[in-house]
């Protein structure tokens, strides 16, 4: 791979590059679901191909090919350099990077078990057992499951010295079922929505999960919706799982902190950002119990914003975003960082694939649990009128961060510290700043689950990233509920 | 570019490394390239040129599809080894069909949708659009942001049973948003000629709108008749599509489930699917190579016709639906095998009202005594499948509309609104356009005013 690079660099060099970097990524990923007791989709795919990116006459061009070839790939990097070219007739200032020593490293996510050691036929069986489990209670109508396994290999170099190799396995596996009766369909999904939880680890990751032993309970649920209460509409005290809890962070945190959006330059597609660049160490973001840090560190855990470099060759780091609930950090990159006065980008620039250009993306956005011993029951224990919120059903922020809506598959009214009854369709909104100034308590380690995100869309041409996200159910005061249904 | 003699090489190489009973072999690909801006330069520039096949073996009732973007004799090896691994491993589905054969009826023919000058497009040439872009913010004092991008890309698929067809076109698209202190303003087009896109046209719509709603005032929450133009129709009426699947009415996950037949829209309201469109984009057929049909989906406001894959067609022949649904026959809408979705239709084209019922956006403006003018919607997502209520904000150009004038700017809106209830409301609508937005596929839409429409929160810009 050092060669087919070099031939890459080299042509860049040749051509006027005053940077060059090029990855190669060779991705193999599996693919496996079942429907109502039959196979529903088997499929593998692998990709291989690289990226270059470049800096000629002070602007960034990337050009990316699928064929490994000498003359291919020396051609592709001649294209790299006629883009930036042209990049440059539209551009005020040279691309500044902040500096980075060049890394020769290895990393390796966690793997216990290589999943693709696992044969087809276990996986599939394993699907087919969970989706009888849940078709076995009366009222489910549709039982889907799925499991995903990938092996993504990089190489990275740059003009600069770097020379990085990373192998990264991910493994996501979950199910749903679904409940239609009169005018109503009901949806319950474990162990998370979208797809059920995904992490950097082997399959390992599939038997931590215990995904059979909990479908009875699941199904169980989804048939009980439909006759359950619909959620009360007004002001209350609600507590959000972790689950939810986590793509609350993802919205509200997690993406107004990219720089890249601050600065503008997402402003056409995925928006700009509240958290304009004054508001570094002087928004009070959250409560004193709200602290956040994007954290791509190994200690971390296996999260799906886990590495050992990003994809400009930085090596993951740990940034304070909210500390005390005071605003405290952005994702930077290279080329961004000097715009808040660091001298070293926070290692956050990451690309779908080979084929894309790497940009500012999450690593792992955490909200760290809270310091004093509290399991869930007794954070509701701890409540006398409010709604317990699980499992993300439906989700919408502004292009700022600013107003959002989430809607959770299932509902629990707490009254006097227990909870009285099962509820549906609930939802809530708010405004971010104001939302997280209303967290009042948050559970502890005990409770604290690093999700993962494997959706999270941002970029044109649009690229889909994993992201990580740890959270323990947490409490926030007098939030508006049921705006959802609300006039409809 | 990888052309269909190629491709009948490759599919050829695979079909004499395969033991399968059945093969299909779906070609994928092309050059594509994106120029992005923002802060008035060029800030990304990338292109990409990448193939791919992605083989479907099937033994006796079992099928597994296996994709890589590597085309030489080992990789060609790897991608069949691999099929039928996952293939071979399964318990037989008796429903499972044969590959379609090249009978089923005849492909339409289709506009040209390949252009030489926008498959010629340069790097160079999309610096000048921007460039051009660029004066217009300039010239208001604005920020502009958006891209410009081309493509030229194939797609093919192949069978044992000789089906083999083949379609290459070209793509462009113009993107702008105009940022302005306070207020913004957004244009979007694309066309497979690059020739149709005039990007100085839509950079003084954009940077129009930014400057006409500078100083946003708030108004309160509430039901308001708005009037929504085709980016902001189309980005709604995206989610019900899915909904107009066979499978997701055998699967009861359909807003359609018991309604097929009923008058469930206004009378103003008809939909067809239709991929020989002249507005429209994409291949006449479908995943398993079967040519699309064009069908009236809607017919003033009554559901007429679901869509079908073949295989859905044959399970809804058996089902208790069957009498309920419409007819029922593979229509060309079924994605590649193996899938649990089925099929959708993905050609949509709406009904023009007639001549004397059209009305511009202006004259909608001019009818309206209190209302909201809308250019485009943001993060959409489904809050009730059954009801379809939809919820999502407002933004790049919302303005308040009074006494048929449009009078100023003001904050972005949130709406949880129903998509039964908002095309049941339609009160006047333009001549359809292919619009573009960002949450759905493009479309064949018009501007709507559609009255009670409910905005239940307002943000802070």
């Amino acid at each position: 791979m050092k060669e087919i690079a070099s031939w890459a660099l080299n042509t860049a060099a040749l051509r006027g590059a005053s940077y060059a970097d090029a990855r190669i990524v060779d991705d193999r990923s599996r693919a496996l679901s079942t429907k109502n007791g039959k196979v529903g989709g088997a499929s593998d795919a692998e990709s291989l191909g690289i990226g270059i990116r470049v800096i000629a006459d002070g602007a960034w061009g990337f050009a990316a090919t699928e064929n490994l070839s000498r003359a291919a790939v020396e051609a592709t990097a001649a294209r790299a350099i006629e883009i930036a070219k042209a990049s440059a007739r539209v551009k005020q200032e040279n691309v500044r990077l902040a500096p980075e020593k060049p890394a020769t490293a290895e990393w390796k996510s966690q793997c216990g078990i290589d999943p693709f050691s696992i044969s087809v036929e276990q996986n599939l069986e394993l699907l087919l057992k969970i989706d009888a489990e849940l078709r076995s209670v009366a009222g489910v109508t549709l039982a889907e499951t799925n499991m995903n396994l990938r092996r993504e290999e990089q190489w990275f170099f740059s003009s600069e010295g770097a020379n990085i190799h990373q192998t990264k396995y991910v493994t996501g596996a979950g199910y749903c079922a679904y409940a239609f009766a009169g005018n109503e369909i009901q949806k319950r999904s474990y162990p998370n929505s979208f797809g059920g939880q995904w992490q950097n680890k082997g399959y390992e990751l599939i038997e931590e999960l215990k995904l059979l032993e909990n479908a009875r309970r699941i199904g169980e649920e989804v048939v009980a919706l439909l006759k359950a209460d619909q959620c009360p509409a007004g002001t209350f005290d609600i507590i959000l799982d972790s689950s939810q809890l986590g793509l609350q962070i993802h919205e509200s945190v997690g993406h107004p902190i990219e720089l890249d959006r601050v600065l503008g330059m997402e402003a056409n597609f995925a928006g700009t950002s509240f958290l304009t660049l004054e508001k570094l160490r002087a928004l009070r973001y959250g409560t004193e119990l709200v602290n956040v840090v994007a954290d791509a560190r190994d200690e971390h855990g296996p999260g799906l914003g886990t590495f050992g470099y990003d994809d400009e060759g930085v090596a993951a780091q740990c940034t304070p975003i909210i500390t005390n609930g005071l605003f405290t950090g952005y994702l930077s990159s290279r080329e961004t960082a000097h715009t808040i006065s660091l001298n070293r980008s926070g290692g956050t620039l990451r690309s779908e694939s080979w084929n894309r250009l790497p940009i500012i993306r999450m690593t792992n956005i955490s909200i760290l649990p809270g310091e004093k011993p509290l399991t869930l029951e007794q954070l509701i224990a701890s409540t006398d009128n409010g709604i317990l919120m699980q499992t993300n059903r439906s989700w919408s922020i502004d292009d700022k961060r600013y107003n959002f809506q989430f809607g959770t598959e299932l509902g629990w009214e707490i009254k006097n510290g227990k909870r009285v009854r099962m509820l549906k369709n609930p939802s809530y909104s708010g405004i971010t700043t104001d939302f997280w100034n209303s967290m009042d308590a948050i559970c502890s380690r005990d409770e604290w689950t690093l999700w993962g995100t494997p959706n999270c869309g941002k970029g044109q041409p649009q690229q889909v990233m994993g992201t990580g996200h740890g959270a323990s159910p947490a409490r926030f005061r007098n939030i508006k509920v049921g705006s959802a249904y609300k006039g409809t | 570019m990888l052309n269909k003699d190629q491709a009948a090489d490759i599919f050829k190489k695979l079909k004499s490394y395969s033991s399968a009973d059945e093969i299909e072999v779906i070609f994928y690909g092309g050059k594509t390239a994106l120029t992005r801006f923002a802060n008035n330069i060029i800030h990304q520039n990338v292109a990409e040129e990448n193939y791919g096949v992605s083989l479907r073996t099937v033994f006796n009732g079992r099928t597994a599809r296996a994709t890589t973007n590597k085309l030489d004799d080992e990789s060609l090896r790897r991608v069949v080894a691999a099929s039928e691994s996952l293939a071979k491993v399964q318990h037989p589905d008796p429903e499972l069909l044969p590959v379609a054969d090249k009978s089923v009826r005849a492909t339409r023919t289709l506009p040209s949708r390949h252009f030489a000058q926008t498959a010629a497009l340069t790097p160079e040439d999309r610096a000048e659009g921007v460039k051009k872009i660029v004066g217009v913010a300039e010239k208001h004092k604005l920020t502009t942001a958006g891209v410009f991008s081309c493509g030229e890309t194939i797609e093919g698929i192949f069978n044992s049973r000789g089906l083999a067809q083949w379609h290459a076109q070209t793509s462009s698209e113009i993107s702008i948003t105009m940022l302005a202190d306070k207020s913004s303003g957004w244009q979007k087009a694309n066309s497979p000629n690059v020739a149709h896109l005039d990007a100085e046209c839509l950079a003084e719509i954009a940077a129009s709108k930014a400057i006409q709603s500078a100083a946003p005032r708030e108004l309160p929450a509430g039901k308001y008749t708005v009037i929504l133009e085709p980016a902001a129709v189309l980005d709604m009426a995206g989610f019900m599509f899915w909904d107009f699947a066979g499978l997701a009415i055998l699967d009861q996950r359909s807003f359609l489930t018991n309604r097929v037949g009923t008058k469930l829209f206004g009378d103003n309201i008809n939909i067809w699917d239709d991929a020989a469109h002249p507005l429209q984009s994409g291949s006449p057929y479908d995943g398993e190579g079967v040519p699309r049909e064009r069908l009236q989906l809607v017919e003033n406001g009554v559901i007429k016709r679901l869509v079908y894959a073949r295989a859905t067609a044959e399970k809804m022949r058996k089902s208790e639906h069957k009498d309920q649904v419409g007819p029922v026959e593979a229509t060309g809408h079924g994605f590649p095998l193996p899938n649990e979705v089925g099929e959708a239709p993905m050609n949509i084209v709406f009904g023009a009202p007639a001549k004397e019922n059209e009305k511009t956006v202006d004259q909608m403006v001019a009818s309206t005594e209190r209302g909201v003018l809308v250019t485009r919607l943001w993060y959409i997502r489904e809050v009730d499948p059954y009801e379809k209520i939809l919820t999502g904000m407002t933004r790049d150009g919302t303005f308040y509309v009074e006494d048929g004038k449009v009078k100023h700017g003001i904050l972005n809106f949130r709406f949880n609104e129903s998509l039964i209830h908002m095309f049941s409301n339609v009160e006047e609508m333009g001549a359809p356009v292919r619009a573009s937005g960002e949450e759905s596929f493009d479309m064949v839409v018009p501007a709507m005013k559609v009255k009670d429409f409910n905005f239940t929160e307002v943000t802070k810009f």
